[in-house]
């Protein structure tokens, strides 16, 4: 019945691999919460959010397969981001510029 | 007749797939079709933490500076953990080891109730703070009220990202009765795939939200 040659035509990935990606994303974890208590201004943001896409990026293609994967897969991944980034840029490009013709923003901050 | 329809185990191979490498393909696919369909659902939750932050950024500090970065933290560390086990837990389904596959779906578990409780301990200290939202909620400092949105989008995804761990632990003790059952083989383990997939989409949820809440706030110095 155990026919020993593997089905399913996935790439097994070696422990060493998951092991090591394991342990980066630790390291990172570490590291920015250490930046965060470094003063950096508004870099403080973009080295956290640079942080956040590298662990991302390591989780999406060694522990999801991407990286083995066909080409269909990170073309729905990517497909969806885009989508969010339009979303993103579309409505703070409405809720930014409200106050630019002198009418008063709708929408006042504290 | 197709011969793979023959040859394939009956009870795993649906009568619309030719073979189990198709079946599989196909299952994986439409996993990350859901996938996608979650990043826009969170997507508008990220939306509307952009927006209250960029019109309220030190409220966002203010309230930051109040959570505990050990507990979130750990917490991240403790997903890191648990996405490591479930990797392996596939890897040991591809390689036909099923019993290290049960132990691997057990400590993947082990650490989502493990976040869980964490989770717990911080939604009641905020309880006892009265940070939680609505009549009673109260803030010292110059801030006062104006954190109150911060500790809105605090517990709306943070909720909802405990919801989906919660949704996710239901569906490993289903897959570890039917591993512990013989179910899943290096042939037929569709299931595990896919169910790895979600556990390590919901770990890159809490890679963002660490970040966006706890780690915002720590050079606040209490003054608008």
């Amino acid at each position: 019945m155990a026919s020993p040659e593997p089905t399913s035509g996935h790439h097994i990935v070696p422990v060493k691999i998951y092991v090591v990606i394991f342990l980066a994303l630790a390291c990172l974890t570490v590291l920015t919460t250490a930046v965060a208590f470094v003063d950096l201004g508004p870099f403080n943001n973009v080295v956290m959010l640079a942080i956040s896409l590298l662990k991302t990026s390591l989780v999406v293609l060694f522990f999801m397969h991407v990286k083995y994967s066909t080409r269909l897969v990170p073309l729905i991944a990517v497909g969806a981001v885009v989508w969010l980034l339009i979303m993103f840029g579309i409505t703070m490009s409405d809720y930014m510029t409200r106050g630019w013709l002198g009418a008063g923003s709708s929408w006042p901050r504290p | 007749m197709e011969s793979a329809l023959t040859t394939a185990e009956p009870t795993h191979l649906a009568h619309q797939f030719d073979s189990l490498e198709q079946q599989q393909q196909t299952a994986t696919l439409g996993m990350w079709f859901f996938l996608a369909q979650e990043i826009l659902f969170f997507g508008g939750l990220f939306m509307t933490y952009l927006l209250y932050r960029w019109r309220d950024p030190q409220a966002f500090q203010a309230g930051s500076y109040t959570l505990d970065i050990r507990f979130g933290m750990t917490n991240t560390l403790v997903l890191i953990a648990s996405s490591f086990t479930m990797a392996m837990a596939v890897r040991s389904a591809q390689t036909d080891r099923i019993k290290a596959l049960v132990r691997y779906l057990v400590a993947t578990g082990f650490f989502g109730v493990t976040f869980l409780c964490i989770k717990y301990v911080e939604y009641s200290d905020k309880w006892h703070h009265h940070h939680v939202p609505g009549p009673l909620f109260h803030f010292a400092g110059p801030m006062g009220q104006r954190a109150e949105v911060f500790f809105s989008m605090y517990f709306a995804m943070t909720g909802m990202h405990a919801l989906h761990m919660i949704i996710g632990l239901g569906l490993l003790i289903w897959l570890l009765s039917g591993a512990l059952r013989g179910r899943y083989s290096a042939r037929y383990y569709n299931p595990i795939e896919c169910f790895g997939l979600y556990w390590h989409f919901v770990d890159i949820i809490w890679i963002f939200l660490f970040p966006l809440f706890y780690l915002i706030g720590r050079h606040y110095h209490g003054v608008a």
